[in-house]
């Protein structure tokens, strides 16, 4: 599946802050690593069409998603591209079935009632399907936020933190399935998070983002080094804060 | 005008509904009733402008919308008065038309829904700024337009505080009198309602029953209360 991102000369004012970019992200898994407010939620909500840009042009396999000077725009329900938010945001009124189905296709929009249960099924979310969202651990709640996230069938998926709040165990838990999903659908990622661990064994490519620019970019090996395996972190050539460098799992 | 056919009526009279009375609580009842439903739509509409959209004059409307909260009831009443009396701007146009409201059941729903509407804003409003727009925006990444997204997730995730402040717009309805009465008078059978015939029996000497009439509200407001207690339970998530 290819799904070619362009950010042409895009910028994003947001009082003081700025985010100015331009650049292509190659098909696969793409991480963005930066400390807080470098952007990066600002990024993938630009990508995701739930943020205007004041500058720029925003492209996916050749679509215009967003042209501000034609003033083009397509609507986020029209672009398919999938967004897993830090919060996740689960509709607390459906039960985790309906959760999944939601942003499903229906058998005569080309939906494909089998793919979903396969989804179900390689989540391991079977067991879980008619219970309330209230109650299901965090880790649960990661899964059904993919599934659902998924079974709309994106040509894109953004993950922002996806793994934020679980502890060591669940997130090798929840990295397994993320590594699962890659192989089984080859959904093209882009993946924000602050630990450089999660983005050296999942991503094919890094952005470094500070201050709502591009600092680097590179294959994980490029942009970090390891530090007490199995951790790694930003390369010190990298690094302007301790923040940046944050080594997890040590 | 008094409620009742004579000041001097004996007691054991006095604990017996009149037709007038069953009249006024029905009245009162389908009235406020009325104005709840007819606020809920525009309420829950202004309530989510208010919490997701900044926009010119938005602070204006804030304390427009919650002005029946702060002002005498009787002042409202007397503006509305003006505002739908015949001479009026609004009922001049309306009697062109027609329709009276002044001194009619309308005057009276009319009356119940300005002075409910700031709750019915506020309970949605305040559940529309807890759940946050994240939802809606993940719905909307789902693939669900704009009126899906509404139907599906905006409403269902903040019922429980639509439901509530529908509840207390109600109970306050039920219980206004100052803003009724100047619009809507206070004639037995036709306009008077739960409060003002309380207030008429105290007038013309009827203690007894007024307090009849009050124990009947007492009644009324137990069960509203359990029962919108209920509804909010039953209100997910």
């Amino acid at each position: 599946m290819t799904s070619r991102l362009a950010l042409r000369q895009v910028e994003i004012k947001l009082g003081a802050f700025s985010l100015a970019l331009d650049l292509e992200l190659q098909p696969g898994c793409v991480g963005i690593f930066g400390p807080s407010g470098a952007g990066k939620t600002t990024l993938l909500e630009l990508i995701a069409g739930l943020r205007h840009a004041h500058a720029g042009r925003v492209e996916l396999d050749g679509d215009i998603l967003a042209d501000v000077e034609n003033r083009k725009w397509i609507a986020p329900h029209q672009r398919r591209i999938g967004y897993v938010p830090q919060d996740l945001a689960l509709f607390p009124h459906l039960d985790v079935r309906r959760n999944i189905l939601y942003g499903s296709p229906k058998p005569e929009a080309g939906g494909d009632e089998s793919s979903v249960e396969s989804l179900v099924e390689v989540l391991d979310l079977t067991p879980l399907l008619a219970r309330r969202i209230a109650g299901l651990s965090g880790g649960e709640r990661q899964r059904v936020a993919l599934a659902r996230a998924l079974a709309a069938k994106p040509r894109l998926l953004l993950l922002d933190e996806p793994l934020t709040g679980l502890d060591q165990d669940r997130k090798d838990n929840v990295l397994d399935y993320l590594r699962l999903l890659r192989r089984r659908w080859a959904v093209p990622m882009i993946y924000i998070s602050h630990q450089a661990d999660e983005m050296a064994d999942l991503c094919d490519e890094i952005i470094v983002l500070r201050d709502g620019k591009l600092a680097a970019r590179g294959r994980p090996e490029d942009i970090f080094e390891p530090a007490q395996r199995p951790a790694w972190r930003l390369r010190r050539t990298l690094c302007v804060s301790s923040e940046e460098g944050h080594v997890e799992g040590a | 005008m008094p409620a009742r056919s004579s000041p001097n009526m004996d007691s054991s009279s006095d604990l017996q509904l009149t037709a007038n009375d069953a009249h006024a609580i029905v009245l009162t009842l389908g009235s406020a009733l009325l104005a709840v439903l007819v606020d809920l739509a525009p309420g829950i509409a202004l309530a989510w402008l208010l919490a997701r959209k900044s926009w010119p004059g938005k602070s204006l409307v804030e304390t427009i919308v919650a002005l029946p909260l702060v002002l005498p009831p009787v002042a409202t009443g007397l503006l509305l008065l003006d505002l739908l009396g015949r001479n009026g701007p609004l009922g001049s146009a309306l009697h062109a038309l027609a329709l009276e409201v002044v001194f009619t059941w309308k005057a009276i729903a009319v009356a119940m829904a300005v002075m409910s509407f700031p709750f019915i804003v506020r309970g949605a409003r305040i559940a529309f700024e807890a759940a946050g727009n994240r939802p809606e925006q993940v719905a909307s990444t789902l693939g669900a337009s704009p009126l899906r997204v509404l139907f599906s997730v905006t409403l269902p995730i903040a019922w429980r505080g639509i439901t509530a402040g529908a509840v207390m717009a109600y109970a306050r309805a039920l219980g206004e009198f100052g803003a009724v009465i100047l619009v809507a008078g206070n004639i037995p059978g036709m306009t008077a309602t739960i409060s003002t015939t309380i207030y008429n029996d105290i007038l013309t000497g009827h203690d007894q029953h007024a307090l009849l009439l009050a124990a009947i509200s007492i009644v009324l407001a137990f069960g509203l209360i359990l029962g919108g207690e209920h509804l909010i339970r039953r209100a997910l998530p």
